[in-house]
């Protein structure tokens, strides 16, 4: 029986000469940096060049062709339950069923993340998202951009201290990249770490994060 | 905007147990397949059309009947599952669903296991419940039929476990439907053996202890091994 870790012990992601490949093509190579407490690191380069490679070792789904990760002070392998319960990843697609309706989308995702899914935080996290009057909608009447926000919804309620997020300004308006970026601030002001590929900026409080360039 | 609210409603630690896992797994699958239309029909039309289209094309002499129709019911139960196991994970993954199941603090075997039984519960008992009204049409007695009925309870989940890790193996793969076909199918021999031999069997005058206990043997090895074998896989097709 494990239990989610408060977001207020401190939290370190290594990266170690980190290298990808896809099939036969070397995508990145000897990639490292650290990120500590309350540090923001946007990954850029040019479409093909490994950022969704690199956020997928970063977030424990693959396993680097060398190189590798330490997450708070220890190396780790894809898929171990110490790093599962301290990250969160949104991949591209925003993992929501089209039969189920967007509430029960939200609930069973946070269910999913260790939270208790009750009446009242499902509730709380459709109000953030703007997606009050679609509470009962089956998800495939929503549109793109409304599916990314259930998504980031249940981001913003999960414990994670290490937020993964692959382009996750796809398909989100104005608002919804503001929200997303006051999210992100208040995720590094709490001492979490994020690591984004974007193309398009977010407009942080913070100060400029740190960025790295692939390819 | 305040996500203050939020995570003061979400103050709690939860534990991480496989039984959690696996109701939440099961319940959400379930509630999906009630949803889809048509998920839930098509498999049992198939399967009274396969098992009713035999005693039409063969010759309807009754010794001869009674003596397929132990077999023919148990394949066409095989291919029924084999219909619906390539959706058991190729939803999730192609929404993204199958990658927040991989890295969910929950174990994903329990995860999976859940899937399973939700498949089970769609394809495999609605065909134990059915199998001993469609074969009358083979001149099978009361008790050859019971047995059937209970062969499949016991059998079907095997077809689903095992079909399950054929589903995560051929994940992402083009033509996936016909290799899983190919990988399951042997795998799925001894149950078919079994449950078929189960009915003989009783129509023999011999009990059925055996066979039943055999299927249940596979059914505890199936049960405890196949969901680890298909989390496996799963994460190697997200590699």
């Amino acid at each position: 029986m494990r239990r989610a870790r408060p977001l207020t012990s401190s939290v370190h992601l290594e990266a170690q000469h980190l290298a990808g490949t896809r099939g036969a093509a070397r995508l990145f190579e000897d990639v490292s940096f650290r990120l500590d407490a309350g540090d923001v690191l946007f990954v850029r380069g040019p479409n093909g060049s490994g950022k969704t490679t690199l956020l997928r070792v970063l977030a424990g789904l693959t396993q680097p062709s060398s190189g590798r990760v330490v997450v708070d002070g220890e190396p780790m392998q894809p898929f171990d339950a110490r790093w599962r319960a301290r990250v969160a990843f949104v991949g591209h697609a925003p993992a929501v069923k089209d039969e189920l309706t967007t509430e029960e989308n939200l609930a069973a995702l946070l269910a999913l993340s260790g939270e208790v899914a009750s009446a009242e935080a499902v509730h709380e996290g459709l109000r953030a998202a703007g997606l009050e009057r679609q509470r009962v909608l089956p998800a495939r009447a929503l549109s793109q951009g409304q599916r990314r926000r259930i998504g980031l919804a249940r981001l913003a309620a999960a414990q994670r201290a290490i937020w993964v997020l692959d382009e996750p300004t796809t398909a989100l308006d104005a608002a919804g990249v503001g929200w997303l970026a006051a999210l992100v601030d208040s995720h590094a002001a709490r001492g979490g770490i994020a690591v984004a590929a974007t193309h398009q900026s977010l407009p942080l409080q913070r100060g400029a994060p740190a960025s790295l360039r692939l390819g | 905007m305040s996500t203050g609210a939020l995570r003061a409603a979400l103050d709690r630690p939860v534990d991480f147990s496989p039984g959690r896992a696996f109701t939440w797994a099961l319940a959400r699958d379930l509630r999906i397949a009630v949803r889809t239309k048509g998920e839930l029909g098509v498999q049992l039309l198939f399967y009274v059309i396969v098992v009713s289209l035999f005693p039409l094309a063969t010759a309807p002499e009754r010794t001869l009947l009674a003596m397929l129709g132990p077999g023919v019911l148990w394949v066409a139960a095989l291919l029924a599952s084999l219909l619906s196991l390539p959706r058991l994970f190729a939803g999730d993954h192609a929404d993204g669903t199958l990658e927040q199941l991989a890295l969910s603090p929950y174990p994903l075997p329990a995860l999976v296991s859940g899937k399973i039984a939700a498949h089970w519960l769609t394809t495999g008992l609605p065909v134990a419940v059915l199998a001993p009204l469609l074969a009358a049409q083979y001149a099978l007695e009361d008790l050859p039929r019971l047995t059937l009925a209970a062969a499949l309870l016991l059998g079907t989940p095997v077809l689903s476990l095992l079909g399950a890790v054929g589903a995560a193996l051929t994940l992402g793969v083009r033509g996936g439907g016909s290799l899983l076909a190919l990988l399951v199918l042997p795998l799925c021999v001894p149950v078919l053996i079994f449950g078929a031999g189960a009915v003989e069997a009783v129509r023999a005058g011999l009990p059925a202890s055996p066979h039943l206990s055999l299927l249940a043997a596979c059914l505890l090895v199936a049960a405890v091994g196949t969901p680890f074998a298909a989390a496996a896989a799963i994460r190697i097709a997200l590699d």
